[in-house]
């Protein structure tokens, strides 16, 4: 998802006896569902971890703008390019109060950015794929930020208080992209011949990644059990994808578009649909920084931030001059 | 001079003047998405971009009403040439450094809040509704604009400099917002608009305070570049913004989007 391989202590589940009288009142107020406030005891590796999944998704926001920033000033209508802009400051908004909710564990807005910048943190692995005809913008919406809210809605439950509250706020917004995504592919799929073949591209070329935003199989994740523990994490990878296909395959039928997989199938017994794997190797090396648009992304905010270091500089410059000024008025 | 224009044709060309305006800087703007030097600003950029182009809507779906062949905002925004855009020269140069964007923001808030100001007392009900519903978001650009040109201006020692480098460069196009001509001269006749060079003092004091405050120094020459606003001579670049704002349009006629 927006926040895939998070670890927790890459250990098990620690036992109630393991546990310190600290831990074991920590562990009682999650299992009570209270929420974890910032200025709350915490255990160091529950600290360590929510940095990290809310950092990696604070990022996600802030790369996710650039596939779609990708077709703004292509885009065919002045309301289509109006909805892409609203948009895309939605993401960017969601960034910002997902750094500001990071923030809370103590930790700078600008340690994260260095820590993107250098590729210490990840962002999710969906966006180092480019965005290649005018249909994928709707496809990002119908089924990036469709994925994204089957992953989102149960962490509006998450136990750290100001990510719960922050994803009430993005799950609304995302909904509302998601509709707006399926409006426009939906466009596409009733149109020309060109556009109709545009829309089987997009979703053709976009099925299999958004499948890997959920993370790997279940049984290749030994580590999401303390997560889930601490309620950081409230699904399995698996759980979440088996959703998300469900979901989206009649949506497919609905467009009257061709299944991007020929293994799906709706299993009687189950009472879902089966699947095809994505290509897990394909993942694992997109990780790795060879997806096929690492390389720009990383080096687009890169170059966004050290461009943009004069203009920092000069607003703190400006800053400090006129708190000076106000000491000296007074 | 030639035979005084029909009201409806100067009208049209009034409103191709608002709304060219703001599609093309919306334009401009929006190419600044993700790529900007903190989040707050991409944010604000967006959000100065959405506006933008909903008052283009506004002010090209009107000319298509005025001028009644059934053309929509859309087929005005992304069916003509070059030659037929009024925009003004200072939104369709490029964006340069962010010291440079914000600059030529500043510059054209400021022209284009005074304005609307003076819009809302248009004889056209319909002019003074569109200024009515974006005069309150181009005084927040203005806000923002001002605010940052003196942050910016008034800040380290590089980011005065180059703020410095913006006004220079710029300040030949700002002479183009005050020049009349005909169609002016038409819409004034009519009290539909105001005479473009009327709002120059008001400009120049609001600027003069601005600039003073980023410890700035307006340049002494008067010269402007022309020809945005009539159509006669854009710059080569807006022939590159069209090509890649138009192509879907161009490219696949008649589809619906």
């Amino acid at each position: 998802m927006y926040a895939q391989m998070v670890q927790s202590t890459g250990k098990g589940v620690k036992s109630s006896e393991d546990m310190t009288p600290e831990e074991r009142a920590f562990q009682a107020r999650i299992d009570a569902g209270e929420k974890i406030e910032p200025k709350d005891w915490m255990p160091p590796a529950y600290r360590k971890n929510l940095i990290r999944q809310i950092g990696q998704h604070a990022h996600s926001e802030i790369v996710g703008q650039l596939p779609e920033g990708n077709w703004i000033t292509r885009a065919p209508t002045l309301e289509r390019k109006a909805i892409l802009l609203a948009k895309v400051q939605d993401e960017a908004g969601h960034g910002l109060y997902l750094y500001c909710a990071a923030e809370t564990l103590g930790v700078s807005r600008d340690d994260l950015t260095e820590m993107l910048l250098d590729g210490r943190m990840k962002y999710s692995s969906i966006f180092n794929y480019p965005t290649l005809n005018w249909s994928d913008i709707g496809a990002v919406g119908w089924l990036v930020d469709g994925a994204a809210i089957i992953n989102q809605v149960p962490l509006q439950r998450t136990s750290f208080g100001p990510y719960a509250r922050a994803m009430v706020r993005v799950c609304k917004e995302e909904s509302f992209h998601a509709r707006q995504g399926f409006d426009a592919i939906r466009k596409m799929a009733d149109g020309t011949p060109a556009q109709k073949r545009m829309a089987q591209d997009s979703l053709n070329r976009l099925w299999f990644p958004a499948l890997m935003m959920f993370g790997p199989p279940d049984k290749d994740s030994p580590h999401s059990a303390q997560s889930m523990a601490w309620k950081i994490k409230m699904n399995t990878n698996d759980e979440l994808r088996q959703k998300f296909v469900d979901q989206t395959v009649p949506q497919i039928e609905f467009l009257g578009l061709d299944l991007p997989d020929s293994g799906i199938q709706w299993n009687e017994e189950h009472g879902h649909y089966d699947y095809t794997d994505p290509d897990w190797s394909e993942f694992f090396d997109v990780l790795k920084g060879n997806g096929p648009c690492n390389v720009d992304r990383l080096a687009a905010r890169n170059k966004a931030w050290d461009d943009g270091k004069w203009v920092r500089d000069g607003l703190m410059a400006h800053a400090k001059k006129k708190a000076a000024a106000k000491v000296a008025a007074e | 001079m030639s035979t005084p224009l029909k009201r409806d044709e100067a009208f049209l060309q009034f409103l191709l003047r608002m709304g060219d305006n703001t599609l093309i800087l919306g334009h401009r703007v929006s190419e600044w998405c993700g790529h900007a030097p903190v989040l707050e600003e991409d944010i604000a950029l967006a959000n100065t971009a959405l506006d933008l182009i909903g008052q283009t809507q506004f002010w090209l779906g009107l000319a298509g009403e005025v001028q009644g062949e059934g053309k929509s905002a859309d087929d005005i925004a992304f069916l003509r040439d070059v030659w037929d855009f009024r925009n003004l020269l200072l939104v369709e140069v490029p964006n340069g450094d962010f010291g440079h964007t914000l600059m030529r923001q500043f510059l054209f808030d400021a022209w284009h809040s005074i304005q609307l100001g003076r819009l809302l007392k248009s004889s056209d009900a319909r002019v003074a509704a569109i200024a009515e519903k974006t005069a309150k978001e181009v005084a927040y650009h203005l806000e923002r604009s001002a605010d940052t040109v003196v942050g910016l201006g008034d800040g380290s020692e590089e980011s005065r400099r180059r703020m410095q480098e913006a006004l220079d460069y710029l300040w030949p196009y700002v002479g183009e917002m005050f020049q009349s001509d005909d169609v002016d001269a038409a819409m004034v006749a009519a009290g539909i608009a105001p005479d473009p060079a009327s709002l120059r003092d008001e400009y120049d004091a609001l600027i003069s305070r601005v600039l003073a405050g980023a410890t700035l120094t307006i340049p002494d020459s008067r010269f402007g570049h022309k020809g945005g606003r009539t159509g006669k001579m854009h710059t080569e670049h807006l022939g590159h913004l069209l090509t890649q704002m138009q192509w879907l349009q161009r490219a696949y006629p008649g589809a619906n989007w």
